[in-house]
């Protein structure tokens, strides 16, 4: 197929306007001390260290799980000898939405999606000889992440690893569920106080563990603009702060530990922009709105992960291709840590050789192309000035009509937030179809013959692997001493006391997930969004 | 005039992805036709109800999750039970090359895979439906 360049729009994949060539006349609003600070000077445009990648590469962590415990323990222990410098954990759907494998609602979901994790004894087996200590993990788990976090942290107890030690990040951004990604369990307003729960437990107990990973990954893969994301994502952060505060806590005393996690999308420049205007406006926000003194807490840290809707299904090794620019753009937009997505991710959960190549792509961007000796090597680009300065107004002006709304909290119980992003996929979608926008192999460069590529499967006895597990737990356990932990954490949930030290009892006495989350749900009652189109 | 056709588009299982469910329920409704969109984690008894009780002429399941091969032939079931098989029945999704087979032997019309066109998936949903 022929593809004719001149009839389309040039516009950014957010479908931002772009000038055919930008020079000092479009940078005259540039305040170079304001706007160009060095690497690792307030507000961090250009990075939020001084030496940035010399100092200390970003860490590649890539985020894995599936079927049962013991088979995603042997994964991770493939993906530490391989080089990997972290691990990051993939929950399947019924753990994520707080249900035990034996559920009527986990029936065909267990393991699919992620690693099937339903008592403290799952946890142990995940973990089975690797040192807590040592590695840091991060762990994608929102709704129920505070029972999620509490089962890691006995691991770590009995692993002998001081809490204090522990390094690693659970996602627990519940706003973005009701945004963009929709696994919720329960309402708004009970959500943000066991998040608030984990941010206060962690400022007294785990001073080195990221409570919070605030999250735009999600609300970009649900089909918004890349300011979209950036605007959502640090109004998100602004809540849970206030909320964080109206607790009583000091800024200084959590804000260093709050950290994000943004898309890394194939529109290279108008992602290193939206990475560079986040620094920014973020450090303005947490000084100037909070009154936040330490400098840490001025620093937006950030993990970065390919864009996952992106990939296609059609012509898949060009997926590896998409996502070494998008990775190179994460990498020059000076991310923290990074997830670069498999090439056959757009059928399944990826297989061990794609996996393998996703990671080696980052390390051929480390250790090869020569990027990471400069810190924000495209800074002082005419275009990337002029899209960073756009992006960051553009973004001010979405948390600018948050805040007039009342909050995100309101901003979400009017769908607002909900339906700028379906319309935004909407266009996106239409542009595609008209031909504005190419995807290679799907409307543009199509080929009729394809290899079929190597698709990870499912042990369908995962579910029973995993019932049979639970079964034998629940006679084993001493289950007066788990109804009794259940019945505390009830009476703590029906009043304003921190949940985790109940959350953790609990967990020790091996209730399992379902069961703790059962317990809140009497307690704060489920969610159901109003469904819009 | 023909009245306008009726569909129920449905996002089954726990998975909340649903930006594919909303962009198809836009573009059928655009292209003219009457839309009900179930909302979220709907069981196989829920849809087929909704389906009944709208009246629609096309059932649209939205699947990415990899646990279609535990719903879709459990709507299918329901709506033979319920008399209900002269419903069309189309899948889009994540959805391999042998199940989408394995499902249109079960009665689905149609499999739509990641790539499918709006084009291509509005043109179906019309001509499935007798005029």
């Amino acid at each position: 197929m022929k593809v004719s360049t001149a009839a389309r729009p040039f516009t950014t994949i957010s479908g931002v306007p772009i000038e055919p060539l930008y020079g000092p006349e479009q940078l005259a609003d540039l305040d170079p001390a304001r706007d160009l600070t060095g690497p690792g000077q307030f507000p961090y445009t250009r990075g939020i260290h001084e030496t940035m990648y010399r100092g200390k590469l970003w860490t590649m962590r890539q985020f894995s799980g599936f079927a049962t415990p013991e088979e995603t323990n042997r994964r991770y222990q493939y993906l530490l000898e391989q080089g990997q410098t972290g691990l990051s954990v993939a929950f399947d759907l019924p753990t994520l939405m707080g249900y035990d494998a034996d559920h009527a609602l986990a029936e065909g979901e267990v393991g699919k999606c992620g690693v099937a994790i339903s008592s403290l004894e799952d946890m142990e087996t995940l973990f089975r000889g690797i040192p807590l200590s040592d590695v840091t993990v991060s762990m994608t788990i929102n709704s129920p992440a505070a029972v999620l976090w509490a089962m890691y942290l006995v691991v770590a107890e009995k692993q002998g690893a001081a809490w204090e030690k522990l390094s690693g990040t659970i996602q627990n951004d519940i706003l973005k569920e009701y945004i963009a990604q929709k696994e919720y369990i329960f309402p708004p307003r009970p959500s943000m106080r066991l998040v608030t729960d984990t941010i206060e437990f962690s400022a007294r107990h785990t001073p080195r563990f990221n409570p919070i990973s605030i999250s735009g990954y999600h609300i970009r893969e649900a089909g918004s603009t890349a300011v979209q994301e950036l605007a959502f994502t640090l109004r998100d952060g602004i809540e849970y702060v206030e909320w964080a505060l109206e607790r009583g806590l000091a800024v200084d005393d959590f804000a260093p530990r709050l950290s994000f996690f943004f898309n890394a999308h194939s529109d290279f420049f108008e992602e290193i922009a939206k990475y560079r205007a986040a620094r920014k406006i973020w450090a303005n926000v947490m000084r100037d709105r909070f009154g936040a003194t330490d400098e840490r807490s001025w620093k937006l840290r950030f993990h970065a992960q390919t864009a996952g809707c992106s990939l296609t299904w059609q012509q898949p090794y060009n997926n590896i291709v998409r996502t070494t620019i998008q990775a190179l753009a994460a990498v020059m937009g000076g991310c923290q840590s990074l997830h670069t997505n498999s090439l056959d991710e757009a059928y399944a959960l990826p297989s061990e050789h794609a996996v393998t190549i996703a990671l080696r792509t980052q390390q051929v961007i480390a250790h090869e192309s020569g990027v990471t000796a400069a810190a924000d090597p495209l800074g002082g680009s005419y275009f990337l000035e002029r899209l960073t300065l756009d992006t960051e107004s553009a973004a001010r002006d979405y948390i600018r009509r948050i805040d007039e709304m009342g909050g995100m909290i309101a901003a979400i119980e009017t769908n607002f937030p909900q339906r700028e992003i379906a319309n935004a996929s909407y266009e996106y979608q239409k542009a595609v179809e008209r031909g504005d926008k190419i995807i290679v192999g799907v409307n543009a460069f199509q080929s009729d013959h394809e290899d079929a590529i190597e698709i990870l499967q499912i042990d369908p006895l995962a579910q029973k692997h995993q019932a049979g597990k639970l079964a034998a737990l629940r006679t084993s356990r001493n289950n007066g001493r788990v109804r009794a932990s259940l019945d505390a954490l009830r009476r703590a949930a029906e009043g304003t006391e921190n949940t985790m030290p109940f959350i953790l009892d609990a967990v020790r006495a091996y209730a399992t997930l379902g069961e703790i989350c059962d317990a809140l749900r009497e307690v704060f009652g489920s969610h159901q969004e109003t469904s819009l189109v | 005039m023909t009245p306008p056709i009726r569909v129920l588009v449905a996002k089954p299982g726990l998975d909340g992805h649903d930006r594919g469910a909303k962009i198809i329920a836009r573009a059928l409704r655009d292209a003219g036709m009457e839309v009900i969109y179930t909302g979220l984690r709907q069981t196989p008894e829920m849809i087929v109800n909704a389906a009944l009780q709208e009246d629609v002429q096309v059932i649209g399941l939205s699947i990415l999750s990899g646990a279609h091969n535990a719903i879709v032939p459990r709507v299918m079931e329901l709506l033979h039970e319920k008399d209900m098989a002269n419903v069309k029945v189309i899948v889009g999704g994540i959805i391999p090359d042998e199940d989408a087979a394995d499902l249109k032997r079960q009665g689905v019309a149609a499999v739509f895979q990641p790539g499918a066109s709006l084009e291509e998936i509005v043109d179906f949903v019309r001509s499935s439906v007798p005029a």
